[in-house]
């Protein structure tokens, strides 16, 4: 049984991963939403360097979680809408379980890219170069948080009138603990005021938490849901 | 007489606050099939949905096997094959693909390339493996929905609507399948306003159940 | 073990015997004139006790005064929250009507409640720091608080389906109210990395005796304020859930 069930995991990753793959020009467009919100910055702000490396940290963090809560809002809904969501709840298998796999495909397909991506826009935002290994690494422990939280509401806001709004304004309060301190772990890289480590254990906490918790209410939000 | 297979007592269901039916109660035991016929609106589809687990009940007492479902948890979705008025397939999918995952997901972790191939064979898609779901017509989506039923050996078959876009022979193939299962000491239930002809099977009109004033 | 089960069970028998909407309307109805009574009581003498017999502080003069409204708003945004997500919770796990309504009634309390204690907030930090908003860790989180009850209304608002509004924004209040501790401690951190030595509106190393006696009074006028409004809330609610029932309607023609 626990092979088979490790199977279904698998299955749904790889479903994932390909239909992903036949519509990679959704999953690009969230990066490209990346890219272009940093862009934004300098020409609002003009390009002096010292003030854009003071702001990229921030700027950098927020985007990331835009360009997350952007994704999110299409997680569920076509499997919503042709019916493989309610397949899906009928698996003898325990939802929780399918559930994180497929929250786990989403973070490789757009938590993982935004952060690799992060050091090119750091460069353009003037960030010290000291700064990037933490960039790279409070993003890669900070967006599965995003995908993880942000899942909630995206389930519970299926088939709901605009569900897409609605989906950013439930998730952005939740990330407020999350951008705090990846922001704040760049800046102190940045800054060498303090050590960043202090922040990344906590990205790292909340990660662990979110691991723990988010596919369980995920899971009883689809239930809600599809009821 | 024996236990019955799927045991249904003093169902009622609700949409919103508004209750839809009560009262609904009936039994199968291992080959007999039940025919659920009713005008749209009453509650067919929110009564399958209830049975498999997917909507919560008002009341009532769902068993399998003499034992509740609701205590059964997970290991009844073991038992169930569930296909919806919506075909539960991905378009970008090729046929195969589609197969495949819903066979995995389901339990069927010994489904390999053969077995899919088979399961197509019989609803008449056997050259359509590797078309992506989104070439082929409404009737072709439906017998590759039914395909995915095939993989997975349940002995409970619920079938909202199976026989929507299918042509004549579709229709027969797909009654003949459900025979088949009959056979081997399976039971179905079928949502279906359309008169189909299954030697045997018991109509059960929700009509009369409905607590709805109009 | 046993006997803990049993004790649940006895007391969701308990509640879903006194926790049906008919039952309750009638009993509610005979508590709220005390209440909203018992309200009225509190805030007069509460007002009187900080407006008139509180000496003004050394420092801030009569400005002060305005934490008689400030800290029980505070207090009440959150209290209002946890009640929120407890209500919630109880009509999810026990599907009990009545809880799912008494959160749905608390939310927009709760979020009026913040509303109030971000404009006092902001209202009484001109005088202190010479303008109207500070990013103060207090008023952060206040401010991430009152979104927090934005989404749940939203959401509850969004969905039709009465029992599923219910329950999709149960799990979004459970969730809410597991993150708020988090959020709280995030923003303190946050606030003081930046903004060390600051004053806070806490600043009081001692509270006076005279400051603390109108403070916990218009507490619990605020306190038994937001009980008389969820009755009146709760009620109007299972008067609109419970139309199609006979009860509501012998007691709409009886008024009419």
């Amino acid at each position: 049984m626990r092979s088979s069930l490790l199977g279904a995991m698998r299955a749904v990753f790889v479903r994932e991963l390909l239909l992903f793959w036949r519509r990679r020009t959704e999953v690009a467009n969230v990066l490209v939403f990346f890219v272009i919100v940093t862009t934004l910055f300098p020409l609002a702000v003009g390009p002096e360097r010292l003030e854009l490396a003071h702001i990229a940290p921030g700027v950098l963090w927020v985007a990331a979680l835009l360009a997350t809560t952007l994704s999110l809002t299409q997680l569920f809904i076509i499997d919503y809408t042709e019916g493989s969501l309610d397949q899906l709840l009928l698996s003898p298998y325990p939802l929780t379980a399918l559930v994180f796999a497929k929250l786990a495909a989403h973070w490789v397909l757009t938590g993982l890219p935004l952060a690799l991506l992060s050091p090119l826009l750091a460069v353009q935002m003037a960030l010290p170069d000291k700064a990037m290994p933490t960039l790279v690494l409070s993003l890669l422990l900070g967006t599965p948080v995003l995908t993880l939280i942000g899942a909630i509401p995206a389930a519970l806001t299926l088939g709901v009138r605009g569900g897409g709004v609605l989906v950013s304004l439930l998730v952005l309060p939740l990330y407020t603990p999350v951008l705090i301190f990846g922001a704040e772990a760049v800046a102190a890289a940045a800054g060498q005021e303090f050590a960043a480590t202090a922040h990344l254990s906590l990205l790292a906490a909340f990660l662990v938490l979110a691991l723990a918790f988010a596919p369980l209410a995920c899971a009883s939000a689809l239930r809600v849901s599809l009821d | 007489m024996p236990e019955a297979m799927f045991s249904v007592r003093a169902l009622s269901c609700a949409r919103g606050d508004r209750v839809l039916f009560g009262g609904v109660s009936f039994e199968l035991h291992a080959g007999e099939a039940l025919h659920i016929r009713g005008p749209n609106g009453h509650g067919k589809t929110t009564l399958l949905r209830a049975l498999c687990g997917l909507g919560r009940p008002l009341r009532g007492d769902i068993r399998w096997r003499g034992e509740r479902v609701r205590d059964l948890g997970d290991e009844f979705y073991a038992v169930l094959a569930y296909l919806g008025h919506l075909n539960g397939l991905r378009d970008e999918l090729t046929a195969a693909e589609n197969v495949w995952t819903y066979a995995r997901i389901h339990g069927g972790a010994d489904c390999d390339g053969k077995t899919v191939r088979a399961a197509l064979a019989r609803v008449g898609l056997a050259a359509a493996a590797g078309r992506p779901a989104r070439h082929m017509s409404q009737g072709q989506k439906r017998r590759l929905a039914l395909a995915c039923l095939l993989v997975v050996d349940r002995p409970l078959w619920l079938l909202d609507e199976p026989f929507t876009a299918l042509d004549v022979a579709s229709v027969g193939a797909l009654v003949s399948l459900i025979e088949e299962h009959l056979h081997g000491g399976g039971v179905a239930l079928i949502v279906s306003h359309q008169a189909f002809d299954l030697p045997g099977i018991r109509a059960f009109d929700l009509e009369h159940f409905v607590r709805v004033k109009r | 073990m046993c006997i803990g089960f049993e004790g649940v069970a006895r007391l969701i028998k308990f509640l879903h015997k006194y926790g049906a909407p008919k039952r309750f309307y009638a009993t509610s109805g005979r508590f709220l004139p005390w209440f909203a009574a018992i309200t009225v009581i509190l805030f007069v003498s509460g007002l009187y006790l900080g407006l008139y017999w509180a000496p003004p502080d050394y420092q801030q003069g009569d400005a002060y005064r305005i934490m008689f409204v400030h800290v029980p708003n505070a207090w009440m945004s959150m209290m209002a929250y946890v009640a929120l997500a407890a209500f919630a919770a109880a009509g999810y796990i026990w599907n009990i009507r009545l809880a799912d309504m008494l959160a749905k009634a608390t939310a927009p309390l709760g979020a009026s409640f913040t509303l109030c204690a971000l404009v006092t907030g902001s209202l009484w930090g001109k005088p202190m720091w010479g303008t109207w908003w500070v990013w103060d860790a207090r008023l952060t989180s206040e401010l991430v608080l009152f979104f927090l009850y934005v989404g749940y209304m939203a959401l509850q608002a969004s969905i039709e389906d009465p029992r599923r509004a219910a329950h999709a924004s149960a799990i979004i209040a459970i969730v809410g109210v597991i993150n708020v501790p988090i959020i709280h401690y995030s923003v303190y951190w946050w606030h003081t990395l930046h903004q060390p030595a600051s004053i806070t509106l806490t600043k009081q190393p001692t509270i006076y005796l005279t400051m603390l006696i109108p403070l916990i009074v218009m507490s619990f006028a605020f306190m038994f304020f937001y009980l008389t409004m969820l009755l009146v809330r709760v009620r109007n609610e299972i008067l609109v859930r419970e139309k199609d029932a006979e009860w509501v309607r012998n007691l709409v023609e009886k008024d009419a």
